[in-house]
């Protein structure tokens, strides 16, 4: 950590002092510029430059417990040629037991290889499950892990404890890079989304995530939009800039759309790409492929003619 | 890099007429003054050629509204809350095309006026609707008389949303109008009389007479005219207050503001910049109780000017009609002259003046969002209602060095407080000469709030169960 954060993790009390310190989040707001960008009218060249954007940056996933290499292996083959000339997306992300099958198919094609661990979506293991849960995903050839933060230590005020959770699990990571997940709908306060995204960012995750899909409320745009502060925020004190992921719930291109219209007004350029901004999703990739395909033809296709994976 | 294609709101759907006339007793009538001409400001075009009332059509519209009052007033509330609910929901039926008409007129965004000024103006035909049968229950005595004639005269900041402030309470209470819009901004007050028609309101009820200043002068000086509101400058109502002293006749006036948005250290900083930004750059400025003065606590000054001004610079200024503007255009030359001269003003007296990069149309009357730092109490653009998207920033280290610079105006419309505590929440709002003091928000409306002023903002309130006061006789 750069130095003027450097000692904020040495116990729970300056940890807490810190993280209390930040300025809170007043929800009424929050809320009001969260929907006042939601109107935003995105038409045209906008659309088709946004469309190609989203998919550039949507982490296909499949986390289900009927999940089979050949599911994985389709949705997979779609990952790296979506239909037509739309780009790859950012990557597929999956369960780690079938971490190896996406690794196969999708070898050399740019698209990454993301795994869930540490006990997803619960969380409740213990640190030695959550670490060697991680070093499995990565081992079948993981680039990047999903791991979920202890919220119960969270909501308790044991901050210590999250931090030092992310960080076995970021060393169990070795190359690969860390998303940590707040499942904000488990966190009941903006206050607290702000205060998660700072220590996980404090703690040396490379993105923060709002959601494991599996807890609603999932990403919701003043959710979305907090982090999206916070990620500005880190990278003004520290110089280091990480990245946001907004997962569960984001379904149509207008839902996609809005997303980047808050990462484009509020922390700008910079976060305008899959480096640094990823959707998660299943659903939402074939809504893309047929508002693509309506901006080109001026018609909407039948769903028979787009796959289902 | 994401550049938002434009994406207007079509303009077909309104009908503007080449020319209109008064409406006077139910009907279009022409008018003996000479007719003028209304813009668009963002493009200069002419939109349309507009009656001016003279002081016999005046006279004219005021026997209307007399004779109209008997009736009117003795009909039980519950009969005239029907009209208002009925125009209310045909308002909301043709809010999309009153809101194209407002913002062609008036230059403000097709955002605001479609999100936050039609809205508004269909609530406040409800609120006051609700209140038509309750009158005996209102706290003004058990059986409240409406005053008789009220003659109206509203500015272009809000120009529909004005004239339902005047005209719902009004009419709810028994009384009857007669209106005059601004010079500016008279065609969604017309548009306005072709719903009373469709509402099948009775003739003489609502009457609108255009014209400028003149035809406001004789609405005010016209002795049938029994209650006169006014909403708009401190200089001009400090007239009407002139030419209505002596007489029987009842006056609400709600004139300008200066008002100060204070933020302390502890409050939310990114939406307290919002605030900021909502409080003076909310339809360019050209409101009467804008946050036009910042007060930031000096320990988190550069922090929140910093966030500030990136804000700031993500401010789209341009086509009102285009759905992503976020600044539309200055509604006339004269005002964007006055805006220009206070801003010079405060550069030459001292104070460091700050715009975002941001290119602005060719034709049409555009300002840029602009900030003043390092700015005195004693500095002009810190005194004077600039009416623009000018704001004058200062700084306060204790919560009473706060209460002492915002008081310290002539003017007491409105102030802001940004602060996580609420216990100061309450000790500021104890403490400010304001009509309205907004916590952690600004700039938000609401029917049932009444909205006034102290000092020079005016005196008398519109909205919420007070503003019934206005409109009887007790």
């Amino acid at each position: 950590m750069t130095t003027p954060l450097a000692d904020v993790a040495s116990s729970n009390a300056t940890l807490r002092a810190f993280l209390h310190g930040l300025p809170g989040v007043d929800r009424v707001g929050a809320d009001q510029r969260a929907a006042m960008l939601g109107t935003r009218s995105i038409k045209t060249s906008a659309k088709a430059q946004a469309i190609d954007l989203a998919i550039s940056m949507v982490d296909l996933t499949t986390l289900e417990g009927a999940d089979t290499p050949g599911k994985v292996r389709a949705m997979s083959t779609k990952a790296v040629h979506p239909g037509g000339d739309a780009p790859r997306v950012a990557a597929v992300c999956v369960y780690p037991d079938l971490v190896h099958v996406a690794a196969e198919t999708v070898k050399g094609s740019g698209v990454k290889v993301a795994s869930v661990a540490t006990a997803f979506p619960s969380g409740r293991s213990s640190l030695e499950v959550k670490v060697s849960d991680t070093a499995l995903a990565v081992a079948a050839g993981a680039d990047e892990i999903d791991m979920v933060i202890d919220r119960g230590a969270f909501l308790a005020g044991d901050y210590v404890k999250v931090f030092e959770e992310i960080r076995a699990v970021k060393a169990a990571c070795g190359d690969a890079h860390l998303k940590v997940i707040l499942e904000t709908g488990e966190l009941a306060t903006y206050d607290n989304v702000r205060r998660a995204s700072w220590l996980a960012m404090l703690a040396g995750g490379d993105f923060i995530k709002t959601s494991t899909g599996k807890v609603q409320p999932a990403a919701t745009l003043p959710v979305t939009l907090i982090m999206l502060e916070a990620v500005r925020d880190f990278r003004d004190a520290t110089g280091v800039q990480i990245g946001v992921k907004p997962a569960g719930g984001i379904r149509t291109t207008k839902d996609a759309i809005k997303m980047l219209v808050l990462v484009n007004e509020t922390v700008g350029d910079d976060w305008l790409s899959p480096d640094w901004f990823r959707l998660g999703a299943s659903t939402l990739l074939n809504d893309l492929l047929m508002q693509r395909q309506k901006l080109t033809t001026g018609r909407y296709a039948g769903p028979d003619y787009f796959t289902l994976d | 890099m994401f550049e938002y294609a434009p994406a207007p709101e079509s303009r077909d759907v309104v009908d503007i007429k080449p020319s209109y006339g008064l409406f006077i007793d139910g009907e279009f009538v022409d008018g003996s003054g000479q007719a003028f001409k209304t813009i668009n400001p963002a493009s200069e075009e002419s939109l349309a050629e507009v009656a001016a009332a003279s002081e016999a059509d005046v006279d004219r519209a005021v026997q209307a509204a007399r004779k109209a009052f008997g009736g009117w007033s003795a009909l039980p509330g519950a009969e005239r809350a029907k009209y208002l609910f009925r125009i209310a929901r045909i308002i909301q039926e043709r809010a999309r095309e009153l809101a194209v008409l407002e913002s062609l007129d008036n230059g403000k965004p097709i955002r605001e006026s479609r999100d936050v000024d039609l809205p508004l103006v269909a609530a406040h035909f409800f609120y006051y609707a609700g209140w038509a049968d309750k009158l005996n229950h209102a706290g003004f005595g058990s059986n409240p008389r409406p005053l008789g004639v009220a003659g109206q005269v509203i500015p272009w900041n809000f120009p529909l949303l004005m004239l339902a402030w005047k005209i719902a309470p009004a009419l709810a209470c028994g009384n009857t109008v007669v209106l005059k819009p601004a010079e500016t901004t008279p065609l969604t007050a017309l548009a306005f009389a072709e719903i009373c028609v469709q509402a099948e309101l009775p003739p003489g009820v609502v009457n609108i007479v255009t014209g400028a200043g003149e035809t406001g002068a004789a609405l005010v000086a016209h002795p049938d005219v029994n209650k006169v509101a006014f909403t708009g400058s401190t200089e001009v109502g400090k007239l009407i207050a002139r030419s209505v002293a002596g007489t029987a006749k009842r006056v609400t006036l709600e004139l300008g503001g200066k008002a100060a948005n204070i933020v302390f250290e502890d409050a939310p900083i990114d939406q307290a910049v919002e605030g900021i930004v909502n409080g003076i750059f909310f339809n360019q400025g050209h409101v009467c109780c804008a946050g036009s003065r910042l007060l930031v606590q000096e320990s988190v000054y550069d922090e929140v000017l910093a966030s500030l001004k990136r804000r700031v610079s993500t401010l789209r200024v341009g086509d009102p009609l285009d759905k992503n503007t976020d600044i539309g255009a200055i509604n006339s030359a004269e005002q964007l002259a006055k805006i220009r001269e206070l801003s010079e003003i405060g550069e030459s007296e001292g104070a460091e003046r700050w715009s975002p990069a941001c290119d602005l149309p060719e034709r049409g009357f555009w300002f840029p969002p602009t900030l003043f730092t390092g700015v005195a109490q004693s500095h002009r653009i810190a005194r004077d209602e600039i009416f623009g998207p000018v704001l004058s920033v200062l700084t306060f280290r204790t919560p009473a060095e706060a209460v002492e610079k915002a008081n310290n105006t002539p003017y007491g419309l409105s102030a802001g407080v940004w602060t996580e505590k609420g216990s100061r929440i309450l000790w500021m709002a104890d403490r400010l000469r304001a009509g309205v003091v907004w916590a952690n928000t600004f700039n938000r409306f609401d029917p049932t709030s009444p909205f006034g002023g102290f000092k020079e903002s005016g005196y008398g309130r519109e909205g919420g169960r007070l503003g019934l006061e206005a409109y009887l006789d007790v």
